[in-house]
């Protein structure tokens, strides 16, 4: 897009960029109150379905589809009360942290191989590390609250949280180690072709760390059996025990944020990231060099993917917050420390080992059919005619009429030109 | 507990301790020495053939007729009584202890009643104790935290007892 | 001097110095069953103590009851334990009638039965939901309000009220039961039956709740002895009592020629044991875990109980008899009487002058002595072990503060 602003209309290069990264922002932005929006509802049609009770039924309709946007005028309408004792700055600041924490990680999401807000060659680590200053937010609220419950909370979320990071870093390092890149377009490239060449079947131990990270994902997140931070029969509500209205709304953002986020990333890292079970586009002869409108469809087909993805990775914590009490705080040190992170560690020399002895899969051509199509792939529009056989009639690259330039780079290209904005484009 | 031996036994061991009884009744019970009393529970406790080892229920009944006409057709005096209800877990009986103690101790208005307490004998009284003392007025001496349990702690007044008036007023609050 | 030790870096691990901190749990709190208030003293997650302070819902309902005639004070015994309404009103009735020497009718015994074994069933289903609700977990508590709720369903069918009944009364009962109503408590019970594999799934076997509650809160008998607690929570320590075996006549003679066993560990083994999950190996006797199952095995033993009482109740052909007149004169003397009811021994004390208004009521609560006992149990253990551990005595403040 700042390639179609400079180039077509001519704008100066600064307020291109400023206006791109502007466009990327509220749409990630829309993704993550939408989708708060929609969680929302969907956790609380879920928890109603589970617990046999029918849940929102009445707000915009049959299915109470509209019960978040309620609930959400009638937060804006709520005072923001902040107890006498309080930090004001501190406790005013503490949502919009935790809630910039979770947006920041959005940015180096892939959720189709060119939809990304800004692709990172160190994806995985930015992702990982700006998640993780959520926490912040959590215990400037707790520390700022002058309460002492919120205090409990936020010193059990920085336990927690400070503790997962460790396991849940060398979950993210097997993929990574696999694909020989930090970068999430790369890896999740890599994992094109066939269910089985999804990292979470590329050996037994990505599969056992898959659920390795699992644990810890929601753990991280602050999700039940690990919700010790807002544990509501201990700690009253934890962190956000003082907070109301629409700041109180910031964390629930924040969290749902999150929760979308670890499971978009689980996708990416262990799912394939926006490639089906099945290679329809690829068998269907869809490609990068089938043309652009061709293309765009692809990617929105990948887009659907991951966001499914996501999605049942997030409607599975649901489904877990819903069905398990609570652990407690030296339990789930407990999990972190004796079973999280030896196992993982394990998990990760085994696959370490498992590359060192097959790195091309066990057996080449059930591991990895889809190879040959990969490279093609990423070969571009000039480098499909080669080992494309069957599918491959020519493609002829139609230059997009809106942007005038190929819309696809290559992987070498695009790495080297990393700094472009391609949301929208 | 029906017993026949049994408050022979209890004047042996703590001869002087029983100020009467009635086994005939629906209830058998006891009638201890206030003096007596923290004395006749250990021994129960700790010593008797069956050993008490439940303290139930303690109970104070204020009798006072505040209506002067009816006060003078009553066939007691004035006097309130402690009520203890023990109960043997192993034999599976139950026993009532009474005492008798003055409404107000020497008779002055104000000044509470005084009774040993059995919280060293049994843990559990701790919390009865109180109750009694909040709500009928008694004090037990040798408690270790005698204070109100029921009633807010700036409360005035014995609730139970049967002259108590309530207050027109308690922080702001309309009583009657 | 000064110098040196400025510069020892020991000491300054001396000058970082952790306080013990007063947190203030409840009244309004989400999980302290009502309005009781638990100063916990902490140091950092560890409490090391925890008062328990009462009286949120205090009403006197003992000087209410020196104003009214022993039948007028039935209401107020339903907003006592009112979780359990019809065993309270089953224990002040009888204690009325014991101190009256009256005795019911055959239909109206077993009627009594059935229905305070449904209270049972109904008071054990919260405790349990609301356990669950403690250690975090929401779905169980729906579940068990959603079988709950057929029992209310069938309580307000036989006597008009959903939670505070006045049902059973003294001399017998308000009303004998709707056409009908026998048929649909047992319909109950055949769905209920099966539901109760799903709690333990849910609950009692679930490792997480394991987890949370074997080794919790250890209470050894002689402790739940010496502070008088009973129900549940006496037996989960292994201590073999139940007033409905052992208790006075007028109350046993209630469940004559009942068959059911006392919900206790024997042995190192539950009865029947084999028919429910085995204990976990974690578990040790008198912890929470065990006060959860024993309630778990109660609901069972009151299932049982009710179809023996259906069947007898349906057997009696005679009247069901009229409760005493309102103003009925007690003869004077006083009597006590505990009878099991779902939270452990509820007593009920009547002193009569021999006019129709007794001369002084008293209520032994039971949950009042179980209470007790907490800053016995909660010594030591993490925050998170509070509720858990308050939540297996099974308390309803009503019934504590009267």
């Amino acid at each position: 897009m700042a390639d179609f602003l400079i180039n077509t209309v001519g704008l100066p290069e600064w307020l291109a960029w400023t206006i791109t990264a502007l466009v990327a922002a509220a749409l990630i932005l829309n993704v993550i109150a939408g989708g708060a929006l929609v969680f929302i509802w969907a956790e609380r049609k879920i928890a109603a379905r589970i617990q046999d009770r029918l849940g929102p039924t009445r707000t915009g309709g049959r299915f109470g589809w509209l019960q978040s946007l309620a609930d959400g005028i009638k937060l804006l309408a709520k005072e923001d009360l902040m107890p006498e004792g309080a930090d004001g700055m501190l406790f005013r600041l503490a949502p919009y942290i935790s809630f910039c924490a979770s947006f920041c990680a959005f940015i180096a999401l892939p959720f189709a191989f060119d939809f990304v807000g800004q692709r990172l060659n160190v994806g995985v680590f930015f992702v990982v590390a700006v998640l993780g200053l959520e926490v912040f937010g959590v215990i400037l609220a707790g520390y700022a609250s002058a309460s002492k419950w919120s205090l409990f909370g936020s010193m059990r979320e920085a336990a927690q949280v400070v503790s997962y990071e460790v396991p849940l870093g060398m979950c993210v390092v097997v993929p990574v180690m696999l694909a020989g890149s930090m970068d999430l377009v790369t890896i999740a490239e890599k994992q094109s072709g066939w269910l089985s060449s999804w990292y979470l079947f590329h050996d037994p131990f990505t599969f056992v760390i898959f659920w390795v990270y699992v644990t810890c994902a929601v753990a991280s997140v602050n999700r039940a059996p690990f919700d010790l931070a807002e544990a509501e029969s201990e700690l009253v509500a934890g962190f956000h025990t003082e907070y109301s209205g629409l700041r109180w709304s910031f964390f629930f953002m924040a969290e749902y944020g999150s929760m979308f986020l670890v499971s978009a990333l689980a996708a990416v890292l262990f799912l394939g990231g926006w490639n089906g079970p099945i290679p329809v586009a690829t068998l269907l002869g869809l490609s990068e060099g089938t043309g652009d409108t061709a293309n765009y469809f692809v990617r929105l087909i990948g887009c659907g993917n991951l966001l499914l993805k996501a999605t049942l990775g997030v409607l599975l914590m649901m489904w877990v917050r819903w069905t398990l009490p609570r652990l407690r705080i030296d339990q789930v040190m407990t999990t972190c420390l004796k079973y999280c992170t030896p196992i993982a560690a394990a998990m990760f020399a085994g696959a370490m080992l498992w590359q060192l002895a097959f790195p091309g899969g066990v057996v080449r051509g059930i591991s990895r059919p889809a190879g040959e199509i990969r490279e093609g792939w990423l070969e571009g529009p000039g480098g499909l005619s080669a080992g494309r056989g069957a599918v491959g009639a020519k493609p002829t690259a139609i230059p997009s009429a809106a942007t005038g330039t190929p819309v696809v780079p290559t992987l070498e290209s695009s790495i080297e030109s990393r700094d472009v904005v391609k949301v929208g484009s | 507990m029906r017993g026949p031996g049994f408050l022979e036994q209890l004047e042996t061991a703590l001869p002087g301790s029983v100020a009467g009884s009635r086994l005939d009744a629906l209830d058998p019970w006891i009638e201890i020495e206030p003096s007596r009393l923290v004395d006749v529970c250990r021994w129960l406790r700790e010593k008797s053939e069956v050993r008490f080892d439940a303290l139930e229920c303690i109970t104070a009944i204020d009798w006072f007729e505040p209506d002067s006409k009816k006060a003078a057709k009553a066939t007691w005096q004035p006097h309130t009584e402690l009520v203890y209800h023990l109960w043997s877990t192993a034999s599976r009986v139950s026993i009532v202890l009474k005492v008798k103690l003055p409404r107000w101790k020497g008779d002055v208005p104000g000044q509470l009643p005084e009774v040993g307490s059995v919280t060293g004998v049994w843990r559990g009284a701790n919390w009865h104790e109180r109750e009694v003392y909040d709500l009928s007025g008694v004090w037990f001496t040798g408690h270790p935290d005698l204070r109100r349990i029921l009633c807010p702690e700036d409360w005035e007044g014995h609730p139970l007892r049967k002259d108590y008036e309530q207050p027109l007023e308690y922080h702001g609050i309309r009583g009657r | 001097m000064a110098q040196l030790i400025d510069d020892d870096p020991r000491i300054i691990e001396f000058d970082v110095r952790t306080d013990e901190m007063l947190v203030n749990m409840g009244p309004q709190h989400p999980s302290t069953h009502g309005v009781l208030r638990l100063v916990l003293r902490t140091d950092g997650e560890i409490v090391s103590e925890v008062e328990p302070h009462i009286g949120y819902l205090h009403r006197c309902a003992e000087k209410i009851g020196e104003n009214l005639t022993a039948r007028q004070w039935i209401p107020y015994t339903d907003r006592m334990d009112y979780l359990a309404a019809m065993n309270m009103n089953l224990g002040w009735s009888l204690a009325v009638e014991k101190l009256m020497q009256y005795q019911v009718s055959e239909r109206a015994r077993h009627l009594r039965v059935l229905i305070a074994e449904m209270g049972r069933i109904a008071s054990h289903l919260v405790g349990m939901g609301a356990y669950g609700l403690d250690l975090g977990t929401f779905s169980p508590f729906l579940y068990a309000f959603r079988e709950r709720e057929k029992i209310l369903d069938l309580f307000e069918e036989a006597c008009g009220a959903r939670l505070t009944y006045s049902y059973i009364t003294v001399g017998g009962l308000t009303a004998d039961l709707p056409p009908g109503w026998l048929r649909k408590c047992e319909d109950f019970l055949d769905q209920f039956e099966p539901i109760i594999k799903e709690y333990h799934a849910l609950l009692t076997t679930n490792a997480i709740f394991v987890k949370r509650t074997a080794n919790i809160g250890v209470m050894s008998p002689e402790l739940a002895i010496e502070y008088g607690c009973s129900g549940p929570v006496l037996r989960g320590s292994g201590v073999d009592q139940d007033m409905r075996r052992d208790g006075e006549s007028i109350y046993t003679a209630m469940y004559d020629g009942y068959a059911f066993e006392v919900a206790v560990m024997k042995n190192g083994h539950y009865p029947r044991d084999h028919q429910y999950p085995p204990v976990p190996a974690d578990a040790v006797i008198g912890d929470c875990w065990h006060r959860f199952f024993v309630r778990m095995l109660e609901v069972v033993q009151s299932m049982d109980l009710v179809r023996q009482s259906i069947d007898r109740y349906s057997a009696c052909k005679g009247p069901l008899g009229e409760p005493v007149k309102l103003t009925e004169k007690i003869p004077a003397g006083d009597a006590y009487l505990e009878t099991e009811c779902p939270k452990g021994q509820m007593g009920f004390y009547l002193v009569s002058d021999g006019s129709a208004i007794p001369w002084r009521v008293r209520a032994r609560s039971s949950s009042f002595s179980n209470l007790a006992v907490t800053h016995e149990l909660c010594r030591g253990c993490l925050i998170a072990d509070v509720p858990a551990i308050v939540g297996s005595l099974d308390i309803v403040m009503g019934e504590i503060d009267r």
